[in-house]
């Protein structure tokens, strides 16, 4: 219904904003429907999990986009739609786009909703801190939630330099109690806890410089507001973990250095958290064989070390002393087929993420994508001992219109 | 006598030869960089083009798959600067927004940005991946981006008739790092400057890929060819690349060819 909703008012803001000019408008719609399955190798460990092994869930987008006869104005209208079989947690309407955008020769004011991405590296995202992470879309952090925003992007010789105004927070989500990849204890996300009193209608800024010179690519930034990452905290009065969202400011740096088939890449931030002001970074790089074999194909390399500095107090993060390595293989054939297989390797724990994805078109307008996760090493003084049962494979088809 | 005799003969030859060398006005290498430059200078002034394309993959068996795209191109009339230019893909649906950025140089490699629309990603990446091929085409990306003159030496071998045209074979050797060639020879022809065809022959010396540039239609004196089909001889898969018209002059500047576009291009 409010899906529904959503997408009439859409609608009609675009035809309203059409109807103002000329002819030459340019619309495009396209949508994709997919449905994701995931089998678990075990039965799951925590109290209300219950017992299936089998998780299936359908999602669909559809993207509607508007650029006026002159092309200086655009506006994009992106739903997102999940349900999950299992897991009504999991359930989401999101809008991943929403916006309008005026540009001039040096700048372009965007308002409404945006999804935005910051940084280099590959094994975790530390800079990148605009939208919230849909968690219980997936555990590698890179699916999002749109973030309502108002963005002006100024672009010079020197660089370009974007403004966020913030005005609306969004919540992280969290896997139910049925759900699994979850912690012992569920996060009951409808009792959020905010260090602001405006609580959701927080202002949040943000500023951001990137450019590059020569082989090396830059990016600065400095966020204040609410934390996209939420301590969680047990309740006093029930068996759940509460979101506490603090005011925080970050300020971080990207950088990429370029030659040959070798890319080195960094990000680091600091952070005035809940407690203290700490520091984390990560570092690496990848080097890519081409045409390995004397085949069409290319075989990346990547090694990068995480390093996080925060106390036990902060958010908890599992990329804090740990090692990844990974593979990127690419056939680079018409159907686009890649593999990318990766193991994160905490030091002082021992604890070890296992992470296989790989994908491949069918035709013109099917994909496939394959998933394969697992967890050791954990004993139950450690926090992936959380999910010590769930290694999983996930098989997903998604069809393009 | 003997001495004298070879002394002359040695004086006529040189003679006979500079007279030659003197009526022709060019080593073979000079001449076959006039036609060259005969030929890419032939588009100067182009300021800047937007077009989109069909790429036509078809392998051994014949079957077919299709992805369409838009190209913008900025004119950077310097020589020794390569210009800038922008790929987008529409289809396969799964791609649609993919974006390739590339400020092309001359002998240094290339800048090249990749925007990749599910992340809302800007990645730097290498171009030294010269002789790989482009999206699963035939095209590599050393054929695909800007073929700029300074980018290769040149040799002049002698004239052929092409069609209905008759024109000037050259081959040129790429100068720049990581290619997957050691040679091509392109037949350009005399009336129009235009280059018809090109063999691409592999690190081992053999003909490895075969481009025939078609259907050249004038845009108010600029040439540009609508059909370029790529054979791989050796694999006997073919990639056609069918354009729409070109729209010149749209005023696309600097501005519209940096990083920081590339997540606001739809």
């Amino acid at each position: 219904m409010s899906i529904r909703t959503a997408q009439f008012a859409a609608l009609a803001l675009l035809v309203a904003s059409s109807a103002a000019v000329s002819d030459d408008v340019a619309w495009d719609w396209s949508s994709n429907v997919e449905v994701q399955s995931r089998l678990f190798a075990r039965n799951a460990l925590w109290p209300g999990q219950g017992s299936q092994t089998a998780q299936v869930s359908l999602a669909a987008t559809t993207e509607l986009r508007w650029r006026n006869g002159d092309g200086d104005q655009r506006a994009s209208i992106i739903p997102y739609l999940r349900r999950d079989s299992v897991d009504d947690e999991r359930n989401l309407v999101d809008l991943q786009e929403a916006y309008w955008a005026r540009e001039g020769d040096s700048f372009e004011l965007l308002a409404g909703v945006n999804t935005v991405f910051w940084g280099v590296t590959e094994s975790v995202h530390l800079v990148d801190i605009i939208n919230q992470t849909d968690a219980a879309g997936d555990i590698d952090g890179e699916d999002k939630l749109g973030q309502p925003m108002v963005n002006l992007a100024w672009q010079q010789d020197w660089g370009l330099i974007s403004a966020y105004v913030l005005p609306y927070f969004r919540e992280r989500n969290y896997p139910g109690i049925d759900g699994r990849l979850r912690t012992p204890i569920p996060v009951d996300t409808d009792r959020p806890v905010y260090e602001s009193s405006s609580e959701q209608n927080h202002v949040d800024v943000a500023l951001r410089y990137s450019h590059y010179i020569g082989n090396v690519d830059i990016g600065l930034s400095v966020f204040s507001g609410t934390s996209r990452e939420p301590r969680l905290v047990p309740a006093n009065d029930a068996p759940v973990l509460l979101p506490h969202y603090d005011l925080i400011d970050q300020f971080g740096v990207d950088l990429q250095y370029t030659r040959d088939a070798w890319l080195w890449k960094f990000e680091a931030i600091a952070r005035n958290g809940y407690s203290e002001t700490f520091t984390a970074a990560v570092g690496g790089f990848e080097y890519t064989l081409y045409q390995v074999g004397e085949s069409a194909a290319d075989l990346g390399l990547l090694l990068e070390y995480q390093y996080d500095g925060r106390s036990e107090l902060e958010p908890f993060t599992t990329a804090d002393n740990d090692v990844f390595i990974g593979a990127r293989f690419a056939l680079n054939d018409a159907q686009d087929t890649s593999v990318l297989a990766g193991v994160a390797w905490d030091t002082g724990t021992g604890e070890t993420f296992f992470n296989v994805e790989a994908e491949r078109r069918i035709g013109d307008s099917i994909t496939l994508e394959l998933r394969a996760r697992a967890f050791s090493g954990a004993g139950p003084q450690d926090l992936t001992y959380a999910v010590v049962r769930d290694d999983y494979v996930q098989i997903q088809l998604a069809k393009y219109f | 006598m003997k001495l004298k005799t070879t002394i002359g003969m040695i004086l006529i030859v040189s003679f006979a030869l500079a007279f030659a060398a003197t009526a022709d006005a060019s080593t073979p290498e000079e001449k076959g960089f006039e036609i060259a430059a005969r030929s890419d200078r032939s588009d100067i002034g182009f300021g800047d083009s937007e077009v989109e394309l069909q790429m036509i993959l078809r392998n051994a068996a014949g079957q077919e798959s299709t992805r369409t795209l838009k190209i913008a191109t900025l004119e950077k009339p310097d020589e020794s600067v390569g210009d800038k230019s922008l790929v987008l893909f529409d289809t396969p649906r799964d791609i649609e927004g993919t974006a390739l950025l590339s400020h092309a140089k001359i002998l240094d490699p290339d800048d090249q940005w990749l925007f990749l629309p599910a992340l809302k990603r800007v990645k730097r990446i290498s171009s030294s991946n010269k002789s790989g091929p482009f999206v699963g085409s035939e095209f590599a990306f050393e054929d695909f981006t800007a073929i700029e003159l300074n980018k290769f030496s040149y040799r002049y071998i002698g004239e052929e008739p092409c069609g209905d045209l008759v024109c000037d074979v050259i081959e040129r050797s790429p100068r720049y790092e990581n290619s997957g060639y050691t040679k091509q020879v392109s037949w350009v022809d005399q009336a129009d400057f235009q280059i018809r065809k090109v063999e691409f022959y592999d690190r081992r010396g053999d003909l490895l890929k075969v481009l025939e540039l078609k259907d050249y239609r004038n845009y108010d004196g600029i040439w540009r060819a609508h059909v370029l089909s790529m054979t791989n001889v050796q694999t006997n898969k073919q990639t056609d690349l069918v354009y729409g018209d070109y729209r010149f002059g749209a005023g696309l500047s600097e501005n519209d060819f940096v990083k920081g576009r590339l997540s606001r291009l739809r």
